[in-house]
């Protein structure tokens, strides 16, 4: 469902991603970790066209996301971003959050919208909160917010960059939990993350990224097991270490 | 000077300072606000825009206004606002503007330099993840612009616009070199004509004082407001 072959990204004369392929089947969740500024962050980002690349190519569902041609917008709508930092809307209300971009960019009937919102509230467990704003919610709460804003856009794919990393550490959970349930749906997904629980749990690959590079893309239990690459070793007893 | 005043010539001309200079004064000011938010808020966009040479063209043009006196503006668009019109509707001859739509065009543009400045500032402000959030579900550039960025924008910024407004209110007396009576013009008017100068710019002084220093309390205590929203 997504294709990304041979991507390279230069930051001015900085290449921050050389030449990164992999591939997203539908409803595989494919998980992505590495060291800070390795350029995970940069990959997914491309995938939905919000940072631009100069060479390679990337579709999704067979739309080339580097077309000049292409609608981004129309494309992003389909697929569904989760940020670190949530990114909420913070001068709307929780449930104008979730219905704004139905309304806007998907046309729906306000009403209609406003009951899909509501039902993806109570669904992440935060039916009570709709009227508030996201400064009055905690960080988690926030953070499923964030995922049922994303979801209610219907999206084909979503896309997760470090969701629970901003968190205090008692909230990874209770978003973890929503993001195992959404995967077990069958959601297509790729996750980058450090929760290496979560990547076991769910995840069908794991790919491993080192400054800029793809260096290892493998089953889940395989990476685990017994990674071939020097750098995934040992970046896996640092981070298990913990 | 001060030996014969008489305060009752305040009185008597409360109504005509009020009703005729204080509403001129207060209209302007309140539409060339309106205006220039309008107006400097399309300029920011334009000087933050990537689309070649627009963001140069609003930026000559904020930096050119902003290195002028107002005097001068004032004085250039009364006479060449009636050549403007005759351009753009292609009459044959320049186009009678009322001194009051002269003032109003002038302050607009005038002030659309400064809150164009501001709302730059405040665009900027917004962090980029906001912008991404925006995008990732789909909305194109106005719908992100109108829904998301501009009222965050706007808010953030809205104690040093409504300073602007304070300062545009007080820079709106400018308007007695085009002859049109504002408040102060009608505050000076009364004082030539029955000689009461001192009791006349007292007055005028005290009136400003009152309410730029009533502005700038409300402005502080919305800052306040709005630091605890945040
Ligand atoms: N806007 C930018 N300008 C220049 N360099 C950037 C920018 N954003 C990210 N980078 C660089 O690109 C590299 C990859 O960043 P990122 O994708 O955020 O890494 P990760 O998410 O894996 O921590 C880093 O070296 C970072 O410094
Ligand atoms: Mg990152």
């Amino acid at each position: 469902m997504i294709t990304i072959s041979k991507v390279s990204k230069w930051y001015g004369k900085i290449q921050v991603l050389k030449n990164c392929s992999a591939e997203v089947a539908k409803g595989e969740v494919v998980v992505v970790c590495g060291p800070s500024g390795s350029g995970k962050s940069t990959l997914i980002k491309c995938v939905n066209a919000l940072e631009p690349f100069q060479e390679g190519t990337i579709t999704v569902e067979g739309i080339s996301v580097g077309d000049p041609k292409t609608n981004l917008p129309k494309l992003r709508a389909r697929i569904g971003m989760v940020f670190q930092h949530f990114e909420l809307f913070p001068h709307l209300s929780v449930i104008r959050n979730l219905t704004l971009s139905q309304i806007k960019v998907l046309g729906r009937d306000p009403k209609a919208a406003a009951e899909k919102a509501t039902k993806l509230l109570e669904r992440v467990g935060l039916g009570a909160h709709a009227q508030k704003y996201p400064g009055q919610l905690s960080g988690g709460q926030q953070q499923r917010v964030a995922i049922a804003r994303a979801l209610a856009m219907d999206p084909i794919a979503m896309l997760f960059d470090e969701p629970t990393s901003a968190l205090d550490p008692e909230m990874i959970n209770e978003v973890l939990d929503v993001m195992v349930t959404l995967a077990k749906e069958g959601m297509t997904m790729i996750v980058v993350t450090h929760e290496m629980e979560f990547a076991r749990k769910v995840a069908n690959r794991v790919v491993f990224m080192d400054k800029g590079e793809i260096v290892e893309d493998a089953p889940t239990a395989d990476f685990f097991g017994k990674p071939r690459s020097e750098r995934a070793q040992q970046f896996l007893s640092k981070i298990l270490q913990h | 000077m001060f030996s014969n005043i008489d305060w009752n010539v305040i009185i008597r001309s409360l109504p005509y300072l009020f009703f005729d200079g204080m509403r001129f004064t207060i209209m302007l000011t309140l539409m060339a606000t309106a205006g220039g938010i309008v107006i400097g808020t399309l300029l920011a966009l334009a000087r933050l825009s990537n689309i070649p040479g627009l963001s140069q063209i609003a930026g000559t043009y904020v930096n050119l206004i902003r290195s002028m006196p107002l005097v001068l503006v004032i004085f250039w668009f009364y006479f060449l606002v009636p050549y403007i019109g005759q351009w753009i509707t292609g009459a044959s001859r320049p186009i009678q503007v009322g001194a009051f739509l002269s003032a109003l065009v002038t302050f607009t543009l005038f002030e659309a330099a400064y809150f164009c400045e501001i709302m730059r500032a405040g665009i900027q402000s917004i962090p980029r993840g906001q912008v991404q959030a925006a995008q990732a579900l789909g909305m194109p550039y106005w719908t992100s612009m109108l829904e998301i960025i501009l009222p965050q924008a706007f808010r953030n910024m809205l104690p040093i616009l409504l300073t602007q407004t304070i300062i545009l209110f007080q820079d709106t007396s400018l308007v007695y070199v085009i002859s049109v009576t504002d408040f102060l013009g009608a505050a000076s008017k009364i004082a030539q004509r029955d000689g009461r100068l001192v009791e006349m710019y007292l007055f005028a002084a005290v009136v400003y004082f009152v309410i730029s220093l009533a502005a700038s309390y409300s402005v502080r205590r919305l800052q306040n407001r709005i630091a605890i929203i945040r």
